[in-house]
């Protein structure tokens, strides 16, 4: 492990554990996970609850929190 | 006599008007491009599309669907609770900007028919939230009278099993729904062929839904051309009356009038 371990949290993104840098945004999530935040059709659940897209840049994650990003794909 | 438009014409459904009588589900498709060119075939102007981890999902549909010229119906499938349903939604309105939702609580992976008490639960749980729930159920008019008094705008009775491609197994019960409630009837689940399409809009269905039907055929693009007359075809037969059945032959050619045809006797 690196120097700066203390400057990440783990949360579970997608069903994966992952490394995040302390403080980041449910925005910068999306973004480690390979996905455009500003693309359309892509929505995002912390913990089960919704977080609107307009306050992705607001809503830090926190240390063991459960993010599911979504997008429309087939189906039904 | 006047010839009867081939084409139904809009209707309304959650406040909305839909050009096509055909919700096509967007699953099973071999790839973008078939869906596309199976969409334009269809003529649908309403297409269901399904939430999932982004990781999982390949980007794209959605704007196929709009440059389609449709719009989106998002569903809850794979949801077996009414919480995961009612969570799902709220994903797909925040992804969608849309407060229409095919609702779907499924009982079991085996069967995949819907679980009544789930959809009813979060059929009530979501139209309190302002969503316009069109609720996948089954073809119980009882059920469809329940779901109809908890908000939803549109029931949405199965045919058969999702998937199954039985086609309508008791017409009798899809048209005792289409009497038991106001809303409309949106024939889901187990068509086959678009002759099953043509049926549920004689028995009074609004419209129909169809995926498997026409993504997993040998030529989805043909399937969706027949799929669109399907519709019409049903919707001008529903129309005009069909004739009573009956147990014995009854010969639609006067009897009056025959020739006498024996031979002679002369030499």
């Amino acid at each position: 492990m690196t120097a700066n371990d203390h400057c990440t949290i783990a949360i579970e993104a997608n069903g994966r554990p992952l490394d995040v840098p302390a403080g980041a945004t449910v925005r910068d999530v999306v973004r480690l996970l390979g996905a455009d935040p500003d693309e359309r059709g892509v929505a995002v659940a912390l913990d089960g609850a919704v977080v609107p897209r307009s306050r992705w840049s607001l809503t830090a994650v926190l240390a063991l929190q459960r993010v599911e990003v979504v997008r429309a794909t087939a189906g039904g | 006599m006047p010839r009867p438009a081939a084409d139904p014409g809009p209707w309304v459904v959650a406040g909305g008007e839909l050009r096509s009588r055909l919700i096509l589900g967007s699953g099973g498709f071999a790839d973008l491009e078939t869906f596309a060119a199976a969409l334009a075939a269809s003529d649908s102007d309403l297409v269901t599309v399904a939430m999932r981890r982004i990781d999982q999902a390949p980007p794209g549909l959605l704007d196929a669907i709009l440059a389609g010229g449709a719009r989106v119906l998002p569903n809850t499938a794979g949801c077996y609770s009414a919480d995961d349903a009612v969570t799902t939604a709220r994903l797909a309105r925040e992804a969608l900007e849309t407060d229409w939702l095919k609702l779907e609580v499924i009982a079991d992976p085996v069967t995949l028919l819907p679980d009544p008490e789930g959809t009813l639960a979060a059929a009530r749980t979501l139209a309190a939230e302002g969503f316009r729930v069109f609720a996948y159920t089954s073809d119980d008019p009882v059920l469809g009278r329940r779901l109809e008094e908890a908000g939803c705008a549109a029931v949405m009775p199965l045919g058969s099993p999702i998937g199954s491609g039985l086609g309508i197994l008791n017409p009798h019960a899809i048209s005792l729904l289409r009497e038991a409630v106001s809303v409309p009837v949106i024939l889901d689940a187990g068509l086959g062929t678009a002759s099953d399409a043509a049926l549920a809009l004689e028995l009074g269905c609004d419209a129909i839904l169809a995926a498997t039907a026409i993504s997993r055929s040998g030529d989805p693009v043909r399937m969706a051309t027949a799929f669109r007359h399907a519709v019409q075809a049903g919707w001008l037969a529903g129309g005009a009356g069909r004739v009573p059945r009956r147990r014995h032959a009854n010969a639609s050619t006067p009897s009056e009038g025959l020739p006498d045809l024996r031979p002679g006797d002369g030499a």
